[in-house]
């Protein structure tokens, strides 16, 4: 259960969401500009709400009144970014492995060999991210965040950066994510298609505010999307 | 050419002993100084850049006096480090070695903080969401990525510090065996009728070492770039 309700001032820009959502994937969906990444940035830690609650289940992240704000290192909240932003000095192996190591988690090696079965890159184990194409990139950050042993993962419009062709490339592998993973996860995208495809439950956003919150058909249909 | 006298010997080895301590010594501290400086918030901090660049700009005569005043056998800290830490500075070796590291400094921190500025910070935000604490962070992903610059600071700080003259002769003199590096070995020879010849021979070394440095650093500098980057 993600619990978040919050206020943040960015420039000109204000956020004030509140909701409760306990879908295996919570879709944020809205037009750019309308503070999806704002706000997860906030569930992860990164951005601090100037008022307000962010807590997963009785574990309370984020209490301003109480001053209390979990940093984004012991929040253990998975984090896709729509720009992998994998380590470029180090191999796809290290970078999967990196979670584990700063966590303190022991070695499995089958959790690593079920994660890189999923998600199709075993064989990618010992290049390095720049010799990967976006789609393979996208697919190590996916398993990078995985094998940190998330309570709960946050996909930044993970295929924001891909095109069309890449795209379908993708989507069953978030797919199978969500039916193989058991971690809940929050999508974030501007594609009513994607996200039907995805999300079981739907924030509505727009400019800051949340317009609408309930089940993906919600979302605009395909013919006036 | 190279028939060289005992003496430059001497000089010359202490000259690479005295740049090479001075740049270990420095590197820790420019690194940090140098992160503090890209990637720091406080108050004050105009005042530290400008602090870090003073010996680039003052005249090294009065850098080497302010450290006399400073480390000297009755400066404002130096019986007390004589006293607790047993490092004796005036007109040792160990006080030239401090003198290259101030007046290197510089030129040592620049291509450091310039690196670690052009480290993406969103990397370090995504090493943050995996659980890397910010000191991890810096140890894992920062230091790494900043490796090239770090490199090229070392190697210009060693550079100037080989090259020091005006502070290091202010501050420790001139002493052969002690304190006379390379430098001041010329200077002397210059100022002696028959040290022409001397000179000359000292003033190709100096130029060898400098020229092996810059081949050095471009090559560890491709290195850690390849290294970065995998092939």
């Amino acid at each position: 259960m993600l619990r978040v309700e919050i206020f943040k001032q960015l420039g000109e820009f204000s956020l004030q969401v509140s909701f409760a959502s306990d879908g295996p994937v919570t879709g944020l969906f809205g037009a750019s500009g309308a503070g999806k990444t704002s706000l997860v940035n906030m569930i992860a830690g990164l951005l601090p709400p100037d008022r307000g609650t962010i807590a997963i289940g009785s574990a309370v992240l984020d209490d301003v009144n109480a001053g209390i704000h979990v940093p984004a290192h012991r929040r253990r909240i998975g984090y896709v970014f729509q720009d992998a932003r994998l380590f470029p000095h180090q191999s796809v192996r290290q970078n999967l492995l990196y979670g584990q190591r700063m966590n303190g988690l022991a070695d499995d090696p089958a959790e690593l060999a079920r994660v890189t079965g999923l998600l199709d890159v075993g064989h990618l184990l010992d290049r390095r991210p720049g010799q990967l194409s976006g789609g393979e990139r996208q697919r190590v950050a996916f398993g990078r965040a995985l094998l940190a042993r998330p309570q709960l993962l946050l996909l930044d419009e993970p295929m924001g950066s891909l095109d069309e062709s890449r795209r379908a490339d993708i989507l069953p592998y978030l797919i199978r994510l969500r039916d193989e993973a058991r971690v809940p996860m929050v999508y974030v995208s501007h594609d009513a298609e994607e996200m039907r495809q995805l999300a079981t439950q739907v924030v509505m956003l727009s400019r800051g505010r949340i317009t609408a919150f309930g089940g993906p058909e919600l979302l605009p249909s395909a013919s006036n999307a | 050419m190279l028939d060289l006298s005992p003496a430059e010997w001497t000089a010359i080895a202490l000259s690479l002993r005295v740049a090479s301590v001075a740049t270990l010594v420095a590197t820790p501290l420019g690194v940090a100084v140098a992160w503090l400086l890209a990637r720091g918030r406080f108050w004050g901090k105009p005042l530290v850049d400008a602090l870090v660049h003073l010996p680039l700009v003052l005249p090294p005569v009065v850098t080497g006096y302010v450290l006399l005043l400073a480390f000297g056998r009755r400066g404002w800290f130096g019986g007390w480090i004589a006293d607790h830490l047993g490092i004796m500075l005036a007109f040792r070796w160990t006080g030239a070695a401090l003198a290259c590291g101030v007046m290197s400094f510089p030129l040592l921190v620049r291509p450091i903080r310039l690196s670690i500025e052009a480290v993406d910070q969103k990397l370090e935000q995504a090493a943050a969401t995996l659980g890397a604490a910010p000191w991890r962070v810096f140890l894992t992903i920062t230091l790494p990525l900043a490796a090239p610059g770090i490199i090229a600071g070392m190697v210009l700080g060693f550079a100037k510090a080989i090259g020091e003259f005006g502070a290091t002769i202010t501050f420790v003199s001139n002493i052969p065996g002690e304190t006379q590096t390379i430098s001041s070995a010329i200077y002397s020879l210059i100022q002696t009728p028959d040290g022409d010849r001397a000179a000359l021979r000292l003033l190709m070394i100096s130029m060898v070492i400098a020229f092996a440095a810059l081949v050095a650093s471009e090559w560890f500098a491709r290195r850690a770039l390849t290294r970065l980057h995998g092939n």
